[in-house]
């Protein structure tokens, strides 16, 4: 079976210019998100506060009569949202607020009181509660930007020694062209951002530099192989050699993150998501961007040197 | 079969023994192990995460400024007996405010000030103190101050820290938690992890109360009007105290109480603390039994106020104040305060456990119920299954025996990535398990990229065997590169990540190195083998 032909030569390199229009507009697009959505939605990891997760097994519920419920508890800002999962019939909903103090350590039993007023004794389970401190949120979110950062550098480094600084570079704006857009999907499906998305990131910068670097090896090859030959054309090639394993690799990826997105529940949604969204984008990347961009700065070296 | 084919197997046999050998104690439970298999091998086991066993995580914080105040209360007490015993009176002595370790001591004279500065020069447990000045004012008093050094205060902070966390552990410990975690956690913070255990509201109190026991007596000299309006005198404080009300809700009401301020006897002389249940009216007490001294020390305090009341003071409020009958010779006392027995076994515990140096704060604290963990494992098999499935029947399909090799290979990947987490005596959290699910699909990357180029090679017209030689020798740098490449970022995620996110970066890394051993090694070992063997002419691929 073959899904991509050995003959394959699509034109990338000709026509990398639409390739730079359409990521263009996908991170004009994410940034507006941002912008527009007033920042990220961040999770109390970054920012303190609270969690609490419910679930009523009494009469059904929903988020207006949570709210009126909880409504004696003075919350500044309260937000509740319903667990949709599938095949699950369950009443679960997160219940978020903005106190970390110590009143709130018994916010989980205030609130199961509270609930359990409205609607019966014994009707409400407490699935699990998060409560993180200011002080924690901010060192957290920091450790995540740092980490990010690491990644990015280190992987700069070793791509600049293993191949070349131009490799390099074309590698690294493929990463932050796939960060930017999957935080953009993150915030344009209104996702919280939380300590796993931070996980889910990094993955998606060590798998989209893997599909890159698969194909920076074949230009290598290439490269040594033929010298006379228009570089263009050789990225071109290489691209095109490389074309159906990218395709596989990304699909059996998919394939399985699209089974944890579907199957698996709880905090990993948001994981699953922000992977499909990461692995999406970073196979488009390692074809449009990342080589493109090496030929790209090729071009301006060559026509500075002219 | 070559000598070389035939010690490639050996060596993936030798794995696959490995792995059983480091799986075992997970499968069948490390007690049903004889003794010798823990010492021979690994008996780690891989353990679940609080997310999926259900349990309590805490980051508290300890308030170790306190327990430099604490300090100096400590010295305070000690300057007072020292100066009445050069019979040096004193104008004032006392901490300059709430929120500083400075300790202000005000003489009468410069005679008297003199006496004090040798009595601090000489040391005598005050060498930890230096001054920082020494005024006269216009009457002729001479004022001190006194701080603790730099040096002693990062001391009294960082033993306070951790004095905290061996007291918190011996109340875990002692509470039956046996499983859990109490650890360090930078420079001033404790982790408490706390698996199997969801009621938070009984951990926190288990963990946060301070637990500062002390005995004191009553003030008589004073009446609660006379203190509330003009303040207490130097040497008594208002306490509150507990009172039996069955008509609240708690049982008790508290009520004003006066008491000395002078600490008889701390909860460091407690040995040992029980609940006893009185079988004739149903009362639950605590009884506390001292060490030598503290029996010692106790019988010496009831003697000498045989008839006045002795207040048993905890966390600065007042649980019984029994009157003195008689000298109390026996080393125990009892602390009654209409408790419930849960409460009274907790009092215990915490008692039995040693004070807390500081109060602390929680900073952090997450919890999740048994059964939202075990419905997350469900969940997390069910698509470790069904995501399985998914890649095999795709491999199978797409490059039909070549595929059936290379899904050999990945059950052989999943199989060692588990026993490699074993071996780690890793936690299994449930980014963890989207870790190991993520493992399947990009364990078959190395495959695809050496089939796509065995592919190529056939094309070229090679024959199988050439074809499968030079796919495995030329997609062999592209393996390693991007594998290095992942590999870098599972060990960043690691060294930056906590809980959860150190779980996921565990089984990713592991997932890359089992799958270099089992995708490159492993499929070629069974690609050589039955090209040699010639057990199948043609390899469809």
């Amino acid at each position: 079976m073959e899904f991509i032909k050995p003959d394959i030569n699509y034109n990338f390199i000709g026509n990398r210019k639409v390739g730079f229009v359409i990521s263009a507009i996908l991170i004009i697009v994410s940034i507006a998100s941002v912008v527009m959505h007033g920042g990220l939605n961040l999770g109390v990891d970054f920012v303190g506060g609270s969690v609490v997760q419910i679930t009523c097994s009494g009469e059904t519920t929903n988020i207006k009569s949570i709210k009126k419920a909880l409504k004696p508890m003075n919350f500044k800002s309260i937000t509740v949202q319903k667990i949709e999962e599938l095949g699950s019939r369950k009443n679960s909903f997160l219940i978020r607020v903005n106190r970390t103090t110590e009143e709130a350590s018994h916010l989980a039993e205030a609130m199961r009181t509270a609930l359990e007023k409205a609607y019966g004794p014994g009707t409400i389970q407490i699935d699990s509660s998060d409560m993180v401190g200011p002080l924690v949120g901010s060192e957290l979110s920091r450790q995540g930007r740092n980490a990010i950062i690491a990644a990015i550098v280190c992987i700069f480094v070793y791509i600049t020694l293993r191949f070349d600084m131009k490799f390099a570079l074309g590698a690294i704006v493929a990463l932050l062209h796939d960060i930017i857009i999957t935080v953009g999907a993150l915030s344009i499906a209104n996702r919280e951002f939380n300590l796993t998305i931070i996980a889910a990131l990094l993955t998606v910068v060590g798998y989209s530099i893997n599909d890159t670097v698969v194909v920076y090896d074949r230009l290598r090859e290439n490269l040594r192989r033929s010298r006379k030959k228009d570089f263009s054309e050789i990225v071109n090639r290489s691209i095109n050699e490389t074309l159906s394993r990218t395709v596989l690799t990304s699909m059996t990826t998919l394939f399985v993150l699209i089974c944890i997105f579907v199957f698996g529940g709880g905090a990993i949604l948001n994981f699953a998501f922000a992977m499909i969204a990461g692995v999406a984008i970073g196979t488009y990347s390692s074809i449009f961007v990342a080589s493109p961009a090496v030929v790209l700065w090729e071009d301006i070296v060559a026509a500075k040197a002219k | 079969m070559t000598k070389s084919l035939r010690w490639r197997m050996l060596i993936i046999l030798a794995s696959m023994l490995v792995g059983i050998v480091l799986l075992l104690p997970t499968l069948v439970g490390k007690d049903e192990l004889p003794e010798w298999w823990g010492n021979l091998f690994s008996d780690k086991e891989l353990k679940l995460g609080l997310d999926l066993q259900g349990g309590a995580h805490f980051l508290l914080g300890v308030e170790a400024e306190e327990a430099i105040f604490n300090t100096a209360d400590r010295f305070i007490e000690d300057l007072e007996m020292q100066l009445e015993e050069k019979k040096v009176k004193y104008i004032e002595i006392g901490r300059l405010d709430e929120k500083s370790s400075e300790i202000a001591v005000v003489l009468r004279n410069d005679a008297d000030a003199d006496i004090f500065d040798t009595l601090l020069s000489e040391g005598g447990g005050l060498g930890e103190l230096s001054t920082i000045s020494r005024t006269t004012g216009s009457a002729g008093e001479v004022k001190f101050l006194l701080d603790f050094t730099q040096d002693r205060k990062a001391f009294i902070r960082e033993n306070a820290v951790k004095q905290a966390r061996e007291t918190i552990e011996n109340r875990v410990n002692q509470f039956g938690m046996a499983e859990s975690i109490v650890q360090l956690h930078g420079d001033n913070a404790i982790l408490v992890q706390l698996p199997g255990f969801d009621d938070i509201e009984k951990a926190k109190e288990l963990i946060g109360m301070t637990a500062q026991l002390s005995f004191q007596m009553l003030d008589y000299e004073n009446t609660i009007a006379d203190v509330k309006a003009k303040g207490a005198p130097r040497d008594v404080e208002l306490l509150k105290q507990r009172v039996d009300d069955p008509s609240t809700e708690d049982g008790y009401r508290t009520e004003d109480i006066l008491v000395k301020k002078k600490v008889l006897l701390t909860g460091e002389s407690v040995k040992d603390a029980n609940t006893r249940l009185d079988s004739q009216n149903g009362e639950v007490t605590v009884i506390l039994e001292f060490d030598s001294r503290g029996s010692d020390k106790f019988a010496e305090i009831t003697g000498a106020n045989v008839n006045r009341q002795l207040a048993i003071v905890l966390d600065g409020v007042v649980y019984s104040a029994p009157r003195i009958n008689e000298r109390i010779g026996g080393g125990s006392a009892r602390i009654t305060g209409n408790f419930s027995i849960p409460e009274a076994d907790k009092l215990a515990i915490v008692l039995k456990s040693g004070a807390l140096p500081a109060s602390i704060t929680f900073l952090e604290q997450r919890t999740v119920s048994a059964t939202l963990g075990a419905d997350l494992i469900d969940k997390g098999k069910r698509s470790l299954l069904i995501g399985g499935f998914v890649v095999i029947a795709f491999m199978l399909v797409y490059y039909k025996f070549a595929g059936l090799i290379a899904n050999l290979a990945l059950v052989l990947n999943i199989f060692l990535l588990f026993a490699g987490l074993a071996a780690f005596g890793a936690t299994l959290t449930l980014p963890g398990l989207a870790g190991i699910i993520l493992t399947i699909g990009m364990a078959v990357d190395a495959n695809v990229l050496i089939f796509e180029r065995v592919r190529e090679e056939k094309r070229l017209g090679k024959k199988i065997g050439a074809s499968i030689n030079a796919g495995f020798g030329k997609a062999w740098s592209s393996i390693i590169d991007a594998n290095i490449t992942t590999l870098i970022t599972g060990l960043i995620l690691f060294q930056f990540g906590t809980g959860p996110v150190k779980g996921f970066a565990v089984t990713l890394c592991l997932g890359i190195l089992a799958s270099l051993f089992t995708s490159v090694f492993v499929s070629r070992v069974i690609f050589d083998f039955i090209l040699e063997k010639k057990l199948i002419k043609e390899i469809s691929i």
